[in-house]
């Protein structure tokens, strides 16, 4: 069987000095009826390669098949079977959602008809309004809509949900689910994690231009090992409590801290729970928050880069900056970082830079 | 028909158009206030009044009694001191200063300003005559100023040609931009929209927009200051639809790597810049050297207008515009094929 879409070791350099390595070496093979993910963090290298498999830019090396043609053979046959919707046009101000859905509908031989669209996004209220006076919610759905009035057999969105409000966003991953469920191929890109943990059959994770992990959401995050992220604050102004000490706790996987608090991935909650506050309670200190939460992807992306994924921080801050990692679960084939090292900065300063405030409040910190 | 996306880009090309009263009003209503103002500017007056100035001195009221009561011309006449006379000469506020000086008359003025030496010859005229000089033989003057002669005449193919200039180069420039900038051009690349259908509907929908212009403009120069088309009309119409054909072509091309209004904006403005001075809008470019003809008449601006008022003012025949009917279409379709190549869909 084909594959919708087929990318063996592409690669992307744009020309300067010194010249940007934008995607270095991926492959992708992805089945009919997938929904994809492409997931990481701003300037990983998720526009390009999307750019590239849309046929808006040429890759300076590798092969890209789409439903089994070439860009090179067969770019019109391929335009009329694919859908786009790109992270930042903007419709004509000055349009209503039925003559720019009209406009885009007759660019394709064939493809589903205006009105029906309109209404599979929830725009028949509006589809007379100008796209200058539609939410960013509605602009987004009508983008999608010109994205699927072709009744394209493969669909590309680029960040459909960057911007939006968590009400738009689930509004926007309903139209999508309903498209996917209706037989068509999908890849999108995202720095949302939980947008790809709800839509997303498999995802990539790509990071500078590789792609570091690939699987189902359930795999990536069962591949942590801990299934358990356990957040908590304590009124410590002496430092007295230790990562050390954390980790060596039951079940305990990776250790992290900063000044709003301690992260712990776990396997068993319930095994490190009773511990935890046994140690809390052995310092003498006030627990003044606490909180588990199912691992996410976001933990997985933290796991392999110790970055988290909406950072727009320098390559300074690499793996081991306020964590540490489980003493008894080095076997998971990232090995612990050397103790002293990681230790030092925990309670320093620079760790304080690195993590803003906002970022220990579960799957909301992708909010921006 | 509906379906098709020529048809599709056209009429969304024409709603975001008439859904801009800022554009309306600059495409349509800013050639008829030009056309009023110069109209009345230039307006052709029953007798030409000459403003000028006498220097104070003994014969100074004299002078000016004989030019007051002279039944061929209308002077205005005023008497001041030499050197006010002297500053408003020099700033430009008058034309001619007549002195007497030394049993002599002596007229001071700047030959460049305009007036100044069909002033000094009425003066001249009439002094001279009072002075006792018999006219050799008095002519019959059939003075004529009639349609078809007048500045106004001049101007309105003029203005017609500038309008559709502007019109093409901003219209197709600016939209084209706008399009980039919003990302469109990038999402239309992705979809299979033909890229040469995209750019044939700017084109198209430029001509559309311009059929109420010219049609206005002819309309209210017609009817308020006469202006008529002494050739064929149908000529007229399709100088129109090829000139308004060529600039878009040329707005493409301006706009076809611009990535920001501003740059657009300044590029578009550069190539206006020589058409409006040199290309004879407002006045014939014979006042030009001789050495700049070839170069004017190669503008793109130049040809149009010239077609336009050879057949709106003398009449003339296709067959007589052959030179400036080829070099307007070679102008709109050599921009065209090269906006085409050279055009900057992605980002």
């Amino acid at each position: 069987m084909d594959f919708a879409i087929d990318v063996r070791n592409l690669i992307k350099t744009y020309p300067g000095r010194p010249p940007v390595e934008a995607v270095r070496g991926i492959d992708l093979r992805v089945p009919m009826g997938e929904c994809y993910g492409v997931l990481g963090p701003n300037g990983a290298g998720k526009t390009t390669t999307i750019e590239i498999l849309e046929g808006l830019m040429p890759a300076t090396s590798g092969e890209v098949r789409l439903l089994g043609l070439t860009w090179k053979q067969d770019a019109h046959s391929i335009r009329q079977k694919i859908g786009v919707s790109l992270q930042e046009s903007k419709q004509s101000d000055k349009l209503s959602v039925r003559e720019t859905v009209r406009l885009f509908r007759s660019f394709y031989a064939s493809g589903t008809c205006v009105e029906r669209v309109i209404e599979q996004v929830g725009l028949m209220d509006k589809a007379k309004a100008w796209a200058k006076n539609l939410s960013g919610g509605q602009r987004q759905r009508l983008a999608i809509a010109c994205a699927i009035i072709g009744n394209p057999q493969l669909l590309f969105l680029d960040e459909p949900t960057t911007g939006l409000d968590p009400t738009n966003r689930r509004q926007l991953w309903e139209i999508i689910r309903r498209f996917r469920e209706s037989g068509h191929t999908i890849l999108m890109t995202t720095h949302y994690m939980e947008e790809a943990e709800r839509l997303c059959d498999r995802v990539a994770i790509i990071d500078h231009g590789r792609i570091i992990a690939e699987g189902s959401p359930r795999e990536l995050i069962a591949s942590l090992g801990a299934d358990h992220v356990i957040e908590f604050q304590v009124d410590d102004p002496q430092m007295q409590l230790n990562s050390l000490e954390i980790s060596a706790l039951p079940s305990v996987q990776l250790v992290e801290s900063d000044r709003t608090g301690y992260r712990i991935s776990v396997g068993q909650p319930h095994e490190v729970l009773p511990e935890l506050m046994r140690l809390v309670a052995r310092h003498q200190l006030q627990l003044t928050g606490l909180a588990t939460r199912n691992a996410t992807l976001e933990d997985v992306f933290i796991h392999l880069t110790g970055r988290h994924l909406n950072d727009d921080i320098g390559p300074n801050t690499g793996p081991g900056d306020g964590q540490i990692r489980g003493v008894d679960h080095s076997e998971t084939g990232f090995a612990a970082e050397p103790i002293s090292s990681a230790a030092a900065p925990l309670t320093s300063n620079r760790s304080q830079d690195v993590r803003s405030t906002k970022e220990l409040k579960g799957t909301q910190f992708n909010d921006e | 028909m509906a379906s098709s996306s020529m048809f599709q880009l056209v009429i969304t090309r024409l709603l975001e158009f008439i859904r801009q009263p800022e554009a309306i009003f600059w495409v349509y209503l800013f050639p008829i206030l030009m056309v009023v103002a110069l109209g009345i500017a230039f307006r052709t007056q029953p007798m030409e009044q000459f403003d000028l100035l006498i220097e104070e001195g003994p014969r100074a009221a004299e002078i000016a009694t004989i030019l007051q009561r002279s039944p061929d011309h209308s002077f205005d006449v005023l008497i001041l001191s030499a050197e006010e006379c002297a500053t408003r000469l020099r700033t430009g506020k008058t034309s001619l200063v007549v002195a007497f000086i030394d049993d002599s008359y002596i007229y001071r003025f700047d030959p460049t300003r305009p007036g100044s030496m069909a002033s000094k010859a009425a003066v001249d005229g009439v002094l001279q005559a009072a002075a006792g000089r018999i006219d050799s033989f008095v002519p019959i003057e059939e003075a004529k100023s009639e349609p078809g002669g007048r500045y106004i005449d001049f101007l309105v193919p003029g203005l017609l040609g500038m309008g559709l200039m502007g019109g093409g180069l901003f219209g197709v420039g600016f939209a084209i931009v706008d399009l980039r900038i919003r990302k469109l051009l990038k999402l239309f690349l992705a979809t299979p929209m033909r890229r040469s259908h995209f750019l044939i509907s700017l084109m198209i929908s430029r001509m559309i927009f311009m059929v109420p212009e010219v049609l206005l403009l002819l309309a209210f120069s017609w009817l308020f200051f006469g202006v008529m088309i002494y050739g064929n009309v149908l000529l007229i119409v399709g100088l129109i639809l090829l000139g308004s054909i060529q600039f878009a072509g040329i707005g493409l091309l301006i706009a076809s790597r611009a990535k920001t209004l501003e740059a657009a904006s300044g590029l578009l403005n550069l190539a206006m810049l020589p058409m409006w001075t040199l290309s004879g809008v407002f006045f014939s470019y014979d006042r030009f050297p001789d050495a700049l003809h070839p170069f004017i008449k190669a503008l793109p601006l130049t040809p149009l207008i010239d077609a336009l008022r050879a057949v709106m003012l003398e009449g003339e025949t296709m067959s007589q515009l052959v030179p400036e009917i080829f070099l307007m279409a070679a102008w709109g379709v050599g921009a065209f094929l090269l906006a085409l190549a050279i055009f900057r869909w992605n980002d």
